[in-house]
């Protein structure tokens, strides 16, 4: 939020290096100061948990390429070796391995708690679509970074996913088995596609630190959003980011750390497939390629649409709809707490997406299928005519006056805010 | 919140009654049911048996490895703590029983000499096609993250060993392959490799196969996680300091935030 800055250097070096480049001055002002609203609840401490996630990842991640050898005939024996014969590469590989599904678990419930709370509208458009950008960012590297293990499941994801390109073949003829094998560098998926995919996975995430930098700073510009979706209006609304949301993200995240220290140090291979600890084999598929826990929704829309190009605009289309929803949700107030119809079919939203994990994760037929194609369509139906639909003909129910009032409670409302005039919190 | 409630357990109903029906088809590749048994490595606080793990060494010397090579493990593993610890004599005496290919010498020959504790465990094949042609085209696997690359890892070896049967009167079993039912398709080339008293046990431990079956399944799980003592250890120290940390930072937190609450305080009265 823009606000004038009031940092004061305590001493002469302070005021020279302000006066060249004022770093500590922007820490001062954005991380310090910087004016919260006083009601954020803890589904808003997943930025500052998906923050310490991308440091972990980045940290061991860098460790584990010293020691990683990216062909088809290193890359797995090599990961054993670590986990054998490195000095705390167990624990590294673990990290690595857990700490990416720990990252994904922190990234969807810190968008479903920006879908929630009406994050996305204005003026936050940017913030939310930068937003997006990472999580596809996200979605990329995780799927680089689980080839380069050349296990079973990481042989075949690969050649499943890269093979969807194939499907462009059905408008131009050729088009697809010429950008596939372009990806591959080969006619088959192998050691150049290892050795690329190796490469692609070190790069994306300081990309994605770079997009973090862009959403950090298009979060300052307007400010957070809050449970409320009522407008910061007096300062009294806000609260200094230190001390108090320092020490509240700081307990969530040491909350955080302890279900990912058991997984970590208890069930490491839980979230895994037994299949990955069989190298990879390109004469044998396994009975059931199936991905990591967190593309299974994915997977699931993929294989519920009959048609190959479409299932791949389907797979596509489910995670770049959400560019759209600043524009598709036609609500005026962000909240979905003082949204009574809309509340319901958000809920069942959630459900839906946790039903399409459980289906990616079966074989699609019979009535697993069935109720494949059932998810996919609420998933598409939710974002493409309950958002636009139940925004125009709802009722929400009264705003509070102010973040401090819905806070205190104790001040009468300052005035009644009906949905036909609301002019506060409306987005 | 009821009715939302009452929505999720119908979906989920839903779900499952369909996947019921399926499970007698078995189309999912989950393959027959494994019974879960009790290992003293069980997270959290479960460490190796020392003991288990040296007699599941024998068997898997004995027997395994007549056909399965365990290349990620070397000699020197079986002397390491958290593992079967055997004595660093023992190790050097075992590892010189095998003869290990080494060269070019400085005469460009190749030479057999006795193993050394850092040499890799000798494989029984020069490679996967003399394997195939040992076992009628039948390749056994090899055995070092086995325990980690099965559903239910040393449950199902466990299930695998002793799995073997007679195959049922209706069951169309192929020429040469055995009746198991832990194998998913109930049908596996590996012959029965355990029998009742074919490894003595010094120990006292009783001789047969279930006993095998159990101590070569422990040894294949520190075989595939040969750092889980060290993890369960550290995860334990890990977990106390998190947790106490975690209480530390709620009251730092609610001693924080009463500041706020003490000026909203005097503010209203």
């Amino acid at each position: 939020m823009a606000h004038p800055s009031t940092y004061q250097p305590a001493s002469g070096i302070g005021r020279w290096f302000d006066s060249r480049l004022p770093v500590p001055r922007v820490m001062h002002d954005q991380f310090m100061v910087f004016p919260t609203p006083r009601n954020l609840n803890y589904w808003w401490t997943f930025g500052g948990i998906l923050s310490f996630m991308l440091a972990v990842q980045m940290a061991t991640g860098v460790v584990l390429a010293m020691h990683f050898v990216p062909t088809p005939e290193g890359a797995f024996d090599s990961v054993e070796k670590i986990m054998r014969d490195v000095n705390w590469g167990w624990l590294l590989r673990y990290s690595h391995a857990v700490g990416a599904s720990m990252f994904f678990l922190a990234v969807y419930i810190h968008t479903f708690r920006g879908l929630y709370y009406g994050s996305y509208k204005a003026p936050r458009e940017v913030l939310w679509i930068l937003g997006v950008l990472i999580l596809l960012l996200m979605i990329a590297t995780a799927f680089m970074g689980y080839s380069l293990v050349w296990g079973q499941m990481s042989f075949w994801a690969v050649t499943v996913i890269t093979n969807l390109f194939s499907s462009l073949d059905a408008l131009i003829p050729g088009l697809g088995t010429v950008l596939v094998e372009w990806i591959w560098g080969g006619f088959s998926v192998g050691g150049p596609t290892l050795n690329r995919l190796y490469a692609l996975h070190y790069l994306f995430p300081f990309v994605i630190a770079g997009v973090v930098i862009l959403h950090i700073w298009a979060l300052h510009v307007p400010g957070n959003n809050n449970p409320t979706g009522v407008d910061v209006k007096t300062a009294k609304d806000t609260i200094p980011f230190h001390p108090y949301y320092t020490i509240k993200d700081g307990f969530a995240l040491v909350v955080f750390l302890i279900v990912f220290a058991a997984l970590l140090f208890y069930a490491p291979n839980f979230l895994g497939h037994p299949d990955n600890y069989v190298p990879a084999n390109p004469l044998q598929t396994p009975p059931h390629i199936v991905p990591e826990w967190y593309f299974l929704p994915f997977y699931a829309i993929l294989r519920a649409i009959p048609n190959k190009l479409f299932g791949v605009i389907g797979l596509i289309g489910s995670i770049s709809i959400l560019f759209f929803v600043p524009w598709l949700d036609t609500s005026r107030i962000r909240s979905t707490s003082y949204r009574p119809i809309y509340k319901w079919f958000f809920w069942l939203f959630v459900v839906t997406c946790i039903a399409l994990g459980y289906l990616g994760s079966q074989a699609p037929d019979g009535w697993y299928l069935f109720f494949g194609r059932l998810c996919t369509a609420y998933y598409f139906g939710f974002f493409l005519l309950i958002m636009p639909i139940v925004g125009l003909i709802e009722r929400p129910k009264r705003l509070p006056g102010s973040i401090t009032q819905s806070v205190l409670g104790s001040e009468a409302p300052q005035r009644a805010v009906s949905s036909e005039s609301a002019p506060e919190g409306v987005a | 919140m009821t009715i939302l409630r009452a929505l999720a357990v119908a979906l989920l109903a839903g779900l499952a009654v369909p996947g019921l029906a399926l499970a007698e088809e078995a189309p999912n590749g989950h393959g027959p049911v494994i019974e879960a048994q009790e290992w003293s490595f069980a997270p959290p606080f479960g460490s190796f048996n020392q003991a288990q793990l040296q007699r599941g060494y024998w068997v898997y010397k004995d027997v395994c490895s007549n056909c399965h090579s365990m290349r990620f493990l070397s000699y020197r593993n079986l002397g390491e703590p958290g593992g079967p610890h055997f004595s660093k004599k023992a190790v050097e005496t075992l590892a010189s029983q095998v003869q290990v290919m080494d060269g070019p010498d400085d005469k460009g020959e190749m030479f057999s000499r006795p193993g050394r504790p850092s040499d890799h465990f000798r494989s029984p094949y020069a490679n996967d096609q003399a394997a195939r042609a040992a076992n009628r085209g039948a390749l056994p696997p090899d055995l070092s993250v086995m325990a980690k690359a099965r559903g239910s890892g040393p449950d199902f070896i466990y299930a695998l060993l002793t799995g073997y049967e007679k195959a049922p009167a209706d069951f169309d079993l192929t020429q040469g392959m055995q009746y198991n039912k832990a194998f998913p398709g109930h049908q596996i080339a590996m012959p029965q490799p355990l029998v009742d008293g074919v490894i003595p046990y010094t120990d006292g431990t009783k001789p047969t196969v279930d006993n095998y079956a159990k101590d070569v399944s422990a040894f294949l799980m520190w075989a595939a996680e040969p750092k889980l003592e060290e993890r369960h250890k550290i995860g334990a120290r890990v977990m106390i300091f998190l947790i106490v940390f975690a209480v530390i930072m709620y009251l730092s937190k609610r001693a924080v935030w009463a500041r706020l609450h003490r000026r909203d305080h005097t503010h209203v009265t």
